[in-house]
């Protein structure tokens, strides 16, 4: 995913900005990671959140986590198919296994990664 | 030769690294009115000596008091087979051991226990066992928030005011705001508590029976609460639901309650035991361990620990709870005792404890001044108005060798002549009779 709208974090969230609103999701190296993910504690619709506040939790056999907003904004949709099918987040985490949607609150944004820089990132770290 | 594995250096060292002045420094939490200044012991003596002298100590405690004394913990009868299983020493001695390769037997107890719980409540899952029924009704709140991002809980006072102490006491630095609904005649005051019930409300917290005995239905206030997004916590007493309405069928989120009834003896303290169960869609929420049955790789039924990666091992700070125990060998207890009961069992237990009450009732309703209160239907404990101050009759009825019951004044405001009596299966129709006749004669 090196789309022109597609940013990530160094917490391996990706966010895909579409007008004044983006896609979360957490990216292929962050499922990885986790091992088979066997639930996802789904943020209820207008939840607000700033930039790196806890946006929801993943569960996977290993642990569980919290996603982190990439930006700032509210939530205006969730990825329902999750529910009963977590492990679309395994199989597709940049495409079926998105996360929830936020309305942004500003167009701009800040502090995020390319794709290039992102694969950077993971070989540095 | 006393065990302090560390030397006074490295006691040095510990205190400078943490900025405390002296191991004095640690304790300053702890109110001066618990702690003691000094022992004043005498040299040492020998064995036998020390013995001898505790003994005789013992014995200026009151006991063997025929005892109507409720409030939460009961005088239940514990049957041999609850000690000669609990006490093997598979059970007894090992602690809390979840490996699931080395501890089926264990794990397989706290999952029948679970099981059990989930049968008398109604409810769909419990956890492993929490401390006491108080810390488990503190937890059903901070669960009840969890669910519902909502920071407020109304509170029935009509819930065991010791139980009321342990939630503030345990949230004091935490930002939840408690507000208490006053009782109506000894029965939660339900329109009020629907008016007050509000979409800024997590939960609603409920005990049945009541403090005062009083047995309530809260299905309608329940609904409200529902309809408002808030939670229903309640608090029973589990011998009683043998008889009464489960609060699975009131359709409430979390069940907490004491288990001492179920087999463990009355102690100053304990151990004791909190259970808790809720609804499938909650379990994610649930504090504490839980063990569920799945299949071993050979196809054979087995028990893990299931739902862990949300428990304060693996989550750390972002735990359900700081809960990381359970009271196995208390849960044992109750599971050994529920399986001695059986279904009927515990039927036949909770219509004995309530038909003994009723009885106790019809005998000291006949004292003179003695008015037996009756606004709402009780299960086995209720509440008695005396023409005098109830803890000098309670003092009175001692010296007579009973213990008459909970004054409740020492909690509630203006109820200073109130006695709250509890009788079990252990009551006798003489005992009944002879506890009326010694209360009529301290009046």
């Amino acid at each position: 995913m090196s789309a022109k709208n597609v940013y990530y974090t160094k917490d391996h969230e990706w966010l895909k900005v579409e007008g004044d609103e983006a896609t979360v999701g957490i990216t292929d190296h962050a499922q990885q990671a986790l091992g088979d993910i066997t639930f996802v504690d789904l943020p209820k619709i207008g939840k607000v959140v700033n930039a790196h506040d806890s946006l929801l939790v993943v569960e996977s056999v290993k642990a569980a986590s919290d996603v982190y907003a990439p930006v700032a904004g509210t939530v205006s949709a969730v990825n329902e198919k999750l529910v009963s099918a977590p492990e679309l987040i395994n199989q597709s985490a940049h495409g079926d296994g998105w996360l929830c949607k936020l309305k942004l609150f500003s167009p701009a944004v800040k502090d995020l990664m390319t794709a290039e820089q992102y694969e950077t990132f993971l070989q540095e770290n | 030769m006393p065990y302090i594995p560390t030397t006074d250096r490295d006691r040095a060292t510990m205190l400078q690294a943490i900025g405390v002045p002296d191991t004095e420094a640690l304790f300053v939490d702890v109110p001066a009115s618990a702690r003691i200044s000094g022992l004043n012991l005498p040299l040492g003596r020998s064995e036998a000596d020390v013995y001898e002298h505790l003994h005789h100590m013992s014995h200026r405690n009151s006991h063997d008091l025929i005892g109507f004394l409720g409030g939460g913990y009961y005088d239940h009868f514990i049957p041999a087979c609850v000690d000669e299983m609990a006490s093997r020493s598979e059970f007894y001695t090992a602690y809390t051991p979840y490996q699931p390769e080395a501890s089926q037997g264990t794990l397989q107890a706290i999952f029948e226990y679970q099981t059990a719980i989930c049968r008398i409540t109604d409810m769909e899952v419990a956890n492993a066992s929490l401390y006491d029924g108080g810390t488990a009704l503190y937890e059903a709140a901070m669960m009840a928030i969890r669910l519902t991002g909502r920071r407020k809980i109304l509170l029935d006072s009509g819930v065991n005011p010791i139980y009321r102490n342990i939630l503030y006491s345990y949230t004091r630095n935490l930002e939840v705001e408690f507000v208490e609904i006053p009782v109506a005649h000894g029965q939660s005051d339900r329109d009020r508590i629907s008016a007050m019930l509000d979409d800024k409300t997590a939960a609603i917290i409920l005990q049945n029976p009541n403090f005062f005995g009083a047995v309530d239905d809260f299905t309608d206030v329940i609904q409200v609460a529902h309809q408002k997004g808030c939670m229903a916590v309640m608090s029973v007493y589990p011998v009683s639901l043998g008889i009464l309405k489960t609060p699975g069928q009131m359709g409430v989120d979390i069940v907490t309650g004491e288990g001492q009834s179920l087999g463990l003896p009355l102690s100053f303290g304990g151990p004791y035991l909190g259970f808790m169960a809720t609804r499938m869609v909650h379990v994610r929420k649930m504090p504490g361990r839980v063990v569920g049955a799945t299949m071993d790789a050979h196809g054979r039924r087995g028990f893990v620990l299931t739902l862990q990666a949300r428990e304060q091992h693996i989550r750390r700070e972002k735990a359900m709870s700081n809960i990381c125990s359970n009271e196995a060998l208390c849960a044992l207890r109750a599971l050994i005792y529920l399986s001695w009961l059986g279904k009927e069992g515990f039927k036949d237990l909770a219509h004995i404890c309530a038909q003994k009450a009723e009885y106790a009732k019809t005998r000291l309703s006949a004292i003179p001044g003695v008015e037996v209160k009756k606004s709402a239907p009780t299960f086995n404990e209720f509440t008695i108005e005396l023409p005098c101050d109830a803890s000098d009759v309670v003092s009175r009825m001692i010296d007579c060798g009973f213990a008459a019951g909970f004054p409740l004044g020492r909690y509630y405001k203006g109820m200073e002549n109130y006695l709250l009596i509890a009788v079990t299966e252990k009551r006798t129709r003489e005992q009944i009779g002879l506890f009326a006749e010694a209360l009529e004669g301290v009046l």
